[in-house]
């Protein structure tokens, strides 16, 4: 027995609200982020990731607020990402009680960004996210980096933009397949498994959650070292507990 | 009223560790006080001191030295409770592999050592450098700070580097991640964890109200 593999439940924040975890549409009420961070933590969640998705100025301030308020009621490790730009946009974070910030269109225009996050928090609290959608490749697939929800592509390649977000001082890889998020029909686990086989830092599989096989499937097809999901929990289809359980069933190490 | 001093040398978010120590204190009804400070006064009067640590060692251990904090966490562990916290229990060691090397502050003997690149598991996998999550702890002999915490309970970890002592007896509780190390060493007055006592829910709460409960020496 080692390190066990982790489930991170994923909150999609917009002004102080759990929305859907499908991102950009159709969005529905889905509670209360502290109140949903508890009830995971509660279940058994490894880390929570709240996205904050939140465009005004003014929902800035309640995701602080919110943030701290998760952080002194819930004692596991919290990651915060969504319009993550500056130092100080990460300092506040980290002040206001994350332990990881996800930083993703910012890496893209500004790489060198993740450098210099890196060398003033440290690695270990820098999660570069990464939006990939397949592309035509020879001789297999391939995929490229897409900012803004998935709706601008920047030509680079996936693979090799992870490599570089690595070797910068990225501690994690937070992996979003734009094919598969919101569709329910599980993980893009080839693009799970070229990312993971070739970064030396663990990689968090996101997008396209729909059962729990899937969950599985990302460690022992995709190779990832954790994975996320949100809607799945959010409507209570699944508890965490029964996540892990149906994980430990299928021989994946887990945290019960 | 108790007091704890969370050493702060600018390194890193403590905010976490004040929080987990204040609920944990208000779950046991104790009147405790917390103050995240590098103020060596607050820290020479606090009834209790955490030595916290995230990042890079170098970076660290030039605030620990400019701030003078090595000397503060000396004194502490004669007479009082210090739980040294992940890179604060690395800075506690003689020195570090970390960015090319960097001498530590030699409070418990031993060294820091790099995970490797080419860490694997018992069955030949690769493995992931950070060791990042949740892995078991087992107890390699009692303590007050292991009370009511059961046998290989999980603890949450992110390192690289792991620190290694010859003084076998000092080991308190050992993990597996490629190899053994040390997830927690204990010295009189100091206990040491790699592991984030609080990021680690349950089992690290009742640590750290252990840790408020306890009064020093094994």
């Amino acid at each position: 027995m080692g390190l066990a593999r982790r489930i991170i439940p994923c909150l999609d924040c917009d002004n102080g609200r759990v929305v859907k975890g499908v991102r950009f549409v159709d969005i529905r009420d889905a509670g209360d982020p502290v109140e949903v961070s508890k009830r995971y933590c509660d279940e058994g969640a490894d880390e929570v990731t709240f996205l904050d998705i939140t465009a005004s100025h003014e929902g800035r301030a309640t995701t602080v607020e919110t943030v701290g308020e998760i952080a002194s009621q819930v004692f596991i490790p919290l990651t915060v990402g969504g319009g993550i730009r500056t130092l100080d946009d990460i300092r506040m974070m980290l002040n206001a009680g994350a332990d990881k910030v996800a930083i993703n269109t910012a890496a893209v225009f500004d790489p060198s960004f993740v450098r210099a996050a890196a060398q003033r928090f440290g690695s270990q609290c820098i999660v570069v996210a990464v939006d990939a959608k397949q592309v035509a490749g020879e001789p297999g697939p391939k995929w490229e980096i897409f900012t803004h929800g998935g709706r601008k592509p920047t030509g680079i390649d996936a693979v090799e933009w992870c490599q570089r977000m690595v070797d910068y001082g990225a501690g994690e890889i937070l992996l979003t397949s734009m094919d598969r998020d919101g569709t329910r029909e599980g993980f893009d686990n080839r693009l799970n498994r070229a990312v993971s086989s070739s970064v030396r830092t663990p990689v968090i599989a996101s997008g396209g959650v729909g059962v729990l096989e899937h969950l599985a499937a990302g460690v022992l097809q995709g190779g990832v070292d954790a994975v996320l999901a949100a809607s799945i929990f959010h409507f209570r289809q699944f508890t965490i507990r029964q996540a892990k359980e149906h994980m430990a069933g299928r021989g994946i190490e887990v945290r019960l | 009223m108790s007091t704890l001093a969370v050493i702060d040398y600018g390194m890193g978010n403590l905010h976490s560790v004040a929080k987990a120590v204040e609920h944990v204190g208000r779950e046991l009804s104790l009147a405790l006080d917390v103050a995240v400070t590098a103020d060596a006064q607050t820290i020479a009067q606090a009834d209790r001191v955490i030595f916290p640590g995230v990042g890079a060692i170098r970076d660290c251990m030039a605030e620990i030295n400019r701030l003078n904090v090595g000397k503060m966490v000396a004194e502490a562990m004669q007479t009082r409770p210090v739980l040294a916290i992940c890179v604060g229990m690395q800075a506690l060691m003689a020195y570090s592999e970390e960015n090319g090397g960097v001498d530590c502050l030699g409070l418990i003997p031993g060294q820091v050592r790099y995970f490797g690149e080419e860490l694997r598991d018992a069955a030949g996998a690769r493995l992931k450098v950070p060791h990042m999550g949740w892995n078991e702890v087992r107890q390699t002999r009692a303590h007050p700070l292991w009370e009511g915490v059961p046998d290989n309970s999980r603890f949450y970890f992110v390192h690289s580097y792991y620190a290694q002592t010859d003084r076998n007896d000092l080991v308190a509780g050992t993990s597996r991640y490629g190899k053994e190390m040390a997830a927690a060493i204990a010295d009189r007055n100091i206990f040491a964890t790699q592991f984030h006592p609080e990021k680690s829910q349950k089992a690290g709460l009742r640590l750290l109200g252990n840790f408020l409960l306890w009064s020093g020496e094994a």
